[in-house]
């Protein structure tokens, strides 16, 4: 298993970047840590004539914070938000899922802004990103945001643009009355989730995104309720989610999983609240 | 800004357990292959190719990564270490060497080098781990011979002893 032949652009300014992928559209991929990349090309799902790699950027590299927001820069390493001493008080989401990412051997290299380029159904960082409505800032010659709402689009499959990159994530910080609870089920720790849940408890109500089910992450809001209306609601939600059969568990298992755990996530988001 | 063509290859200056070295790769060749192939340093062992097995973890300015999930090219200027690099001097084992040779904590041997990579850098960081950290850390790499207990008792032994002071001269 090995890439099939690419250049390699060591970028020393964004321009570069914008200039290599404004000229080369879908012939080039852009690589940070490289940990879901690498493994794309060396099965060769994925054939790039040009690599464009970003992690000598130093701008990239930032972790900044503003009191509403986190702006994590598209070099940052999981590990680096996970080491940052701020993360559980300002996004203790984020704090909660990040160490369900792969392993602490990958995450060293892997960063958040690949995580979330790579869009697979079962990651985590996208789907604490959807929890939370944060939004992705793409940069080409222009710049835009788009919420996580609408950047995935399908199985691996995004918003962006060919000749666009993703610059950095912006994750909403924890909030007064706010709670946030993470919970996973995978065969084992590491692998990818069969099912994945983050939850959001306020005033109103609560806030349930789900992963490992359908093509992407999928997020629902409901009113503050309990009992068998919680029940109900969270039975709607996973037959909605199409779930499929493959061979880590079936579609109705997958369904039972999204009922429990999604409750268990909502209770302990509430739990957080008080 | 430097355009590295797919058809040549590329010189690639790094350091290698504390020492200068410079060979060339192209672009598309992993890390594992530019150790084992190019530079001779069979230590670093292949497993899976796509990250899931931990044979090849290396450590990449002095944090253990995959060298299958890296390219030569990126590592240009880095400093690596490599199981090649963990003795202290030719002909002796590091303290957590010695742990595993004590509590024979390797069987086939082909997951080793991984597991000693991440776990050199490991006791560093956290001189006392907790048992549960420990596995949790260990997650990272897969071992079909040993069913993981002897390596958990060579960490921990090793562990202790590293925080032992060192016995006056
Ligand atoms: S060979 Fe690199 S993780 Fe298996
Ligand atoms: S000793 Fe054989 S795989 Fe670990």
């Amino acid at each position: 298993m090995k890439p099939a032949r690419f250049d390699y652009v060591r970028a020393e300014t964004l321009a570069q970047v914008h200039a290599v992928l404004a000229a080369e559209g879908g012939d080039a991929r852009v690589i940070a840590g490289g940990q879901t990349l690498l493994p794309m090309l060396s099965m060769r799902l994925a054939r790039p004539k040009v690599v464009v790699d970003i992690m000598r950027l130093p701008e990239l590299a930032e972790i900044a914070g503003d009191g509403e927001n986190i702006r994590i820069g598209a070099a940052v390493t999981q590990q680096q938000l996970l080491a940052w001493p701020e993360l559980a008080r300002t996004v203790p989401l984020l704090a909660a899922a990040l160490p369900w990412v792969g392993h602490a051997q990958t995450r060293s290299r892997g960063t958040v802004c690949g995580s979330l380029a790579h869009a697979d159904p079962s990651a985590e960082i996208p789907l604490a990103l959807l929890a939370l409505e944060g939004t992705l800032e793409l940069s080409s010659r222009r710049r835009r945001r788009v919420p996580a709402a609408q950047f995935f689009t399908g199985l691996m499959s995004t918003a962006r643009a060919d000749d666009e990159m993703i610059e950095a994530a912006i994750f909403p910080c924890r909030r007064a009355g706010h709670g946030y609870a993470f919970q996973e089920f995978g065969r084992r720790h590491g692998d990818f989730a069969i099912v994945a849940c983050a939850a959001v408890a306020h005033a109103r109500g609560i806030r349930l995104a789900v992963g490992g089910v359908a093509d992407r992450p999928i997020a629902r809001d409901y009113s503050d309720i309990d009992g068998a209306a919680l029940d109900d609601a969270l039975d709607e939600f996973a037959w909605q989610l199409d779930a499929r059969d493959d061979l880590h568990a079936t579609a109705s298992y997958r369904r039972g999983l999204v009922r429990r755990l999604g409750r268990a996530t909502i209770e302990e988001a509430r739990r957080c609240r008080a | 800004m430097p355009r590295l063509s797919a058809e040549a290859r590329h010189r690639v200056a790094f350091q290698l357990n504390g020492r200068p070295v410079a060979a060339e790769a192209e672009p598309r060749m992993l890390l594992t292959d530019f150790l084992r192939h190019t530079l001779g340093m069979t230590g670093t062992h292949v497993g899976c190719e796509h990250g899931v097995c931990g044979a090849c973890t290396v450590q990449i300015d002095g944090v253990p990564a995959r060298a299958c999930l890296t390219l030569a090219v990126q590592i240009e200027g880095a400093q690596v270490r490599t199981v090649e690099g963990l003795g202290p001097e030719p002909g002796r084992l590091s303290v957590l060497q010695e742990a595993f040779r004590r509590h024979h904590a390797l069987q086939c041997g082909f997951c080793t080098a991984g597991i000693l990579m991440s776990l050199d850098y490991y006791l560093r960081a956290n001189p006392d781990p907790g048992e549960a950290a420990l596995r949790e850390f260990l997650g990272g790499h897969l071992c079909r011979c040993t069913g993981y207990v002897p390596i958990l008792a060579a960490a921990l032994d090793a562990a202790r002893r590293l925080r032992e002071p060192p016995p006056h001269a």
